[in-house]
C-alpha cells in the first residue's frame, strides 16, 4: 500500500519532488497572505469588545496553529526516520524545525502585543503561554542537538528522539485553555460545526491560515532541498545539478 | 466594504495602532528574514558543491600528471 512512497526516500527523488512542489506552495502562500491580511486589516468589521485590536487574530491564530502543526509534521518525519531508517526523513525534520520555531515566535510575539492592550500585561505565566514557550524551546533544542553532532546520521537520531518525545506538549497546548483557569480566551475556529466568530471575520482568518500553511510548506521544501544537497555533496547527481545551474547562469 | 473612512483612521486602528502595527510588522519582517535565509542557504550549498567538484577535478589532474611523470 505504501510502496508508491518508497522512491521518495531516495534523496535525489525527494529533491525533484521539492523542486516540483515549491512553486505551487509559494504561489498559494503569497496570494493567500496578501488577500487574507488586507481583508482582515481593512474590510473585516471591528470586534464589539476588543475594537480594532482584535485584528491581530489574523496572524496570531494562524501562526499558533501552524506552530503546533509544524511540530507534529516534524515529529512524524523524525518517527519515520527512526522506524524505516530513512536519511531523508531526518533531513525533513531539520528542514521544518526553524520554520516551526519562527511560527512559535510569531505566535508568542503577537500574543504579547495583543495581551498588553487587552489584559494589561505583555506576559503572564499562564498555562497556554507557558506551554507555547516550551514549544519554542523544544524547536531550539532539536536544532541545537542536530548541530552538535558532526555525524549527521547520529545527529538526526538524537534530535529525532527529542522531537518525538516533545509531541506530548502539543495536546497540552491545545487543551490548556480548558484544563486550567486562564486569561487566554478559548478556541475561535477549532470548534467544528459552530465557530464562535462571525463569517465576515472568519473568512480572512481561514485564508490567512491557508497562507501560513503554504508558507510553512514552501520554506520547509526550500530548506529540505538545501539540506539534501548539503548531505549529498559527493554524489554524481549533485555534480550534474551544479553543472546545470552553471549553464543556466551563463545563459542569463 | 472598507471599515475605515480615512487613511489616518486606518493607521490609528481605533487607538490600538501601536499594537496592531507592531504585531504585523514584526511578523512579516521575521517571515521575510526566514525567506532570505533559505535563499542564501541555497546559494551557499550550491557554491559548496561547486568547490567540491573543482577540488576533485584538481586532485584527479594532479594524479594524472604524477602518473605521467613516473612513466617517463
Amino acid at each position: 500500500m505504501w510502496k508508491w512512497l518508497h522512491p521518495y526516500a531516495k534523496p535525489e527523488r525527494a529533491y525533484q519532488l521539492c523542486h516540483t512542489l515549491l512553486p505551487w506552495f509559494a504561489t498559494v502562500a503569497v496570494v493567500s497572505l496578501i488577500i487574507g491580511t488586507v481583508w482582515g486589516l481593512v474590510f473585516a468589521p471591528a470586534d464589539y469588545q476588543q475594537g480594532d485590536s482584535f485584528r491581530i487574530i489574523y496572524i496570531h491564530v494562524p501562526s499558533a496553529i501552524l506552530s503546533m502543526g509544524a511540530y507534529v509534521a516534524m515529529a512524524i518525519a523524525a518517527a519515520v526516520g527512526m522506524i524505516w531508517q530513512w536519511r531523508t526523513a531526518y533531513m525533513t525534520m531539520i528542514a521544518i524545525a526553524p520554520v516551526g520555531a519562527v511560527m512559535t515566535f510569531i505566535a508568542l510575539f503577537t500574543g504579547a502585543a495583543w495581551g498588553k492592550p487587552m489584559w494589561g500585561a505583555w506576559w503572564v505565566w499562564d498555562a497556554r503561554l507557558t506551554s507555547e514557550l516550551i514549544l519554542l524551546f523544544l524547536y531550539l533544542g532539536v536544532m541545537a542537538l542536530y548541530a552538535a553532532f558532526d555525524d549527521k546520521l547520529q545527529a538526526g537520531k538524537a534530535a529525532g528522539v527529542m522531537a518525538v518525545v516533545g509531541v506530548v506538549n502539543v495536546p497540552i497546548i491545545h487543551y490548556s485553555v480548558e484544563w486550567w483557569n486562564t486569561l487566554h480566551q478559548g478556541a475561535t475556529i477549532s470548534k467544528f460545526g459552530k465557530p464562535s466568530i462571525a463569517p465576515e471575520m472568519l473568512w480572512p482568518l481561514l485564508i490567512n491560515l491557508l497562507g501560513f500553511a503554504a508558507f510553512v510548506g514552501a520554506i520547509s521544501l526550500m530548506r529540505l532541498r538545501n539540506e539534501i544537497v548539503q548531505r549529498e555533496l559527493h554524489r554524481p547527481w549533485v555534480a550534474d545539478l551544479v553543472a546545470n545551474s552553471n549553464a543556466r547562469a551563463e545563459k542569463e | 466594504m472598507m471599515r475605515f473612512d480615512s487613511f489616518s483612521e486606518f493607521v490609528a486602528m481605533g487607538g490600538y495602532g501601536f499594537f496592531v502595527w507592531l504585531s504585523f510588522g514584526v511578523t512579516f519582517v521575521v517571515m521575510l528574514l526566514l525567506v532570505v535565509d533559505s535563499f542564501y542557504g541555497q546559494r551557499r550549498v550550491l557554491q559548496k558543491a561547486k568547490q567540491e567538484i573543482e577540488r576533485k577535478q584538481r586532485i584527479l589532474a594532479a594524479r594524472r600528471a604524477a602518473a605521467k611523470e613516473s612513466q617517463a
